[in-house]
């Protein structure tokens, strides 16, 4: 089983990511098990979803929309946020949007191209797990976390932005 | 000037750590070409034609004489003792080795300097008027704001991965003398009817490919919702920018799709779930801000120095000096000094590390030990006392600094061009050079006024030729390196764009052109018009059948 980053840790995958299928073709659906799912798929499809055994999660991509999700939110374990290109930062965006305008308090991953290099400002953004690409060392990508102390900014992880703590004189 | 606190000075300590161990990374394989270069840009460091460049960040233009010193140092030490100043009012050094630049970056954590977003798609150094806090004709000094700007571009985890790059520029005067027009979001700090400041909001604006003037979005933005806007129009333009075409993915082109009025709805109900969130900023931080930027402890001196006047009359050179590389100050009896890097001869806007030396030491000596780097590629003491004028502009003299040409000509904008930058499709400098040698008589350039003559490379536009009075850019015909000319653009609040005149010219065709062009300007103007404004009166037309029908007559005959 493969192995992610969550909360800090890494830990074996408990989710299989289902791709959408080609030109409209519905991808096959495994019956048990827990999955992440295209949102489209999920907007299409969701009462039959959530008919199966196992837990279901939505994946977005980088230009997708989150607010068709919102009434979602409370019952899903898990979204997903795709960077097709780590160099694509959208997905920073969509993350702070699910968890500080619609509230959202399951597991958000990052899936695609993730790389040591980002996971720290994707933390910030409320980003808590984390599929480091397969041909980098997970290993190297959990020390990400250390690359800063702070930061100035209202985040995610730290909302009180950093003048207004330094005023208050203390963290 | 802004000191750094402990949290300061750890996360760029922090930064340099962290790009310590990605180059490492680099250097040994795991870190392929392509995942480097957004860091490696991130801390200013390009792969050039010739070597690395390494750009370093000089925050809105502001350097203390230990930090000038220390520029001075770097350069010497890892470079070959010069420095090249750029238009964003940062340092640029030409030829550092890759695997130096994390002790370069180390060096400069020292004096509180780093190279932090310097370049990559993301927010930028920000920029304003090199005459902030002294100027005689300030509404709001703009200083602070800048620093908050900077604290809050600093690592700012939304926005490290953009479509592309993007720069802010604050103004607080009467006149704009940093750009704010071309900016992607131009800040003008002003007074609402109760006294309050706030901001005009400005964005869209750009040179480069497609040169589009600035569109207010919003008149008045009360101060303290200045970065939760910021935050909605960034988020707009990150989630909405283009990605698939680097030349359509500045700011600009989303604003023009979208039109400025539906952008600035986009952003404006972005703002409406931001701005009382917890980065509305608070008057203490206003207070605690202002305090880095309060006056030095100036004396009380006569509106005019007798002496200073004495020196004007008697002296002539010092007098041209004076003319043009002195500034009005707001405090009576003090002037700010513009040092001139725009000697005929040097590349515009480099200056040696011996010379970093000895500004950092007039600056101590006459002016509060404050430097200030001006869009225009020259360094400025913001405090002298006129009665030390004379004696500034000995030294200045004597450490080839005090070309009296500011305004002028001469003063030409340029990017180092095709003798360093791989992007570059011409080179820069030996065009400067030839104009500053074709007018090498001062009482002429004197006579001709201000005039604004700027050098781009490449159509990056480093070198802002499009709002230049005269512009030049370098472009790419068959291999050959060729000039295309414009006429009539201007910065400042009534920034406009300039024209192309026609068809390109061969390098050593390009001083009997600029030649050609001020000859008609001097014929046709009317009794104390200035350049630009003939320009504008005239259009084009009278510029370009000299040009054009000279060239056409010679090659009929």
């Amino acid at each position: 089983m493969a192995k992610i980053i969550k909360d800090k840790q890494i830990v074996e995958d408990q989710w299989l990511t289902i791709k959408l299928g080609a030109e409209g073709a519905s991808p096959e659906i495994p019956v048990a098990g827990n999955i992440i799912v295209p949102l489209k798929l999920w907007l299409a499809k969701k009462a039959e979803l959530q008919q199966r055994q196992g837990q279901t999660g939505v994946w977005l991509d980088s230009n997708e929309e989150p607010a068709p999700l919102a009434d979602d939110l409370p019952n899903l374990p898990l979204i997903a946020i795709n960077f097709p290109q780590f160099a694509d930062g959208r997905g920073y965006s969509i993350a702070r949007l699910l968890r500080e305008r619609f509230g959202f308090k399951g597991e958000m991953r990052a899936i695609g191209d993730v790389l040591r290099d980002q996971i720290f400002y994707m933390h910030r953004c409320g980003f808590n797990a984390f599929e480091v690409r397969a041909d980098k060392s997970i290993e190297d990508a959990l020390t990400a976390f250390n690359d800063f102390s702070d930061g100035y900014q209202t985040s995610v992880d730290q909302p009180v932005p950093y003048f207004r703590r330094r005023l208050s004189g203390g963290n | 000037m802004y000191i750094y606190d402990e949290i300061d000075q750890q996360l760029v300590d922090e930064r340099v750590a962290q790009f310590r161990d990605q180059t490492n990374r680099f250097l040994s394989g795991k870190l392929s070409e392509d995942e480097f270069r957004p860091l490696r840009l991130q801390n200013g460091l390009y792969i050039q034609r010739l070597a690395p460049m390494l750009r370093i960040a000089i925050p809105y233009g502001f350097l203390s004489s230990p930090q000038l010193r220390k520029l001075g140092e770097i350069a010497r030490k890892f470079d070959r003792s010069y420095g090249h100043f750029s238009t964003r009012q940062n340092i640029q050094l030409n030829w550092p080795k890759l695997e130096d630049v994390p002790e370069i970056l180390a060096e400069l954590a020292t004096v509180q300097m780093h190279a932090i977003q310097t370049s990559g798609n993301c927010i930028r150094n920000t920029t304003t008027d090199q005459f902030a806090g002294v100027a005689f004709d300030e509404l709001i000094d703009p200083r602070p704001y800048c620093e908050l700007i900077r604290q809050w571009s600093t690592f700012h985890p939304e926005f490290a991965y953009l479509p592309r790059k993007f720069k802010i520029a604050v103004s607080g005067s009467v006149e704009d003398r940093a750009a704010t027009l071309v900016h992607d979001i131009g800040v003008h700090a002003v007074r609402d009817a109760s006294g309050e400041v706030g901001f005009k909001v400005l964005v869209g604006g750009g040179l480069g490919r497609t040169p589009i003037i600035g569109h207010v979005i919003r008149d008045f933005l009360p101060r303290e919702h200045f970065l939760s806007y910021l935050d909605a129009i960034l988020r707009v333009y990150n989630r909405y920018g283009r990605r698939d075409n680097k030349y359509k993915a500045r700011i600009k082109i989303l604003v023009k799709e979208l039109t400025p009025a539906v952008f600035a709805e986009k952003v404006e109900a972005e703002w409406l779930h931001l701005k009382d969130g917890p980065s509305a900023v608070t008057e203490a931080e206003f207070e605690r801000l202002r305090g880095f930027f309060v006056d030095p402890a100036y004396e009380t001196l006569p509106q005019e120095d007798a002496s200073f006047h004495a020196k004007i009359a008697e002296n002539k050179g010092f007098s041209n000096w004076v003319k043009r590389n002195v500034f009005k100050h707001k405090k009576p009896g003090y002037a700010a000094v513009t040092l001139s890097l725009k000697k005929t001869g040097v590349a515009p806007g480099d200056a040696t590390s011996d010379q970093m030396e000895a500004i950092a030491d007039l600056a101590d000596q006459y002016s509060y030990g404050e430097i200030r780097v001006s869009h225009e590629q020259n360094l400025i003491l913001s405090d002298v006392k006129q009665s030390d004028l004379f004696e500034v502009w000995e030294k200045a003299q004597a450490l080839g600094l005090a070309t009296p040409n500011i305004g002028l000509l001469t003063n030409i904008i340029a990017c180092p061009g095709g003798d360093f930058c791989s992007l570059a499709n011409a080179k820069s400098i030996p065009i400067a050079e030839a104009i500053q040698e074709r007018f090498d008589d001062l009482d002429y350039l004197f006579d001709l006024g201000p005039i604004d003559l700027n050098i781009s490379g490449c159509m990056n536009s480093c070198g802002h030729h499009h709002v230049g009075h005269i512009g030049i850019l370098g472009v790419d015909k068959n291999g050959e390196e060729w000039y295309q000319v414009s006429i009539g653009g201007a910065q400042g609040y009534q920034a406009s764009l300039g024209k192309v005149i026609g068809p390109s010219f061969a390098r050593e065709q390009m001083a009997d052109v600029i030649e050609k062009l001020i000859d008609v300007y001097v014929d046709i103007r009317h009794e104390d018009e200035v350049f630009i404004d003939t320009v504008r009166r005239t259009g084009i037309e009278p510029f370009k059948t000299r040009v054009y029908g000279e060239a056409r007559a010679a090659a009929n005959a």
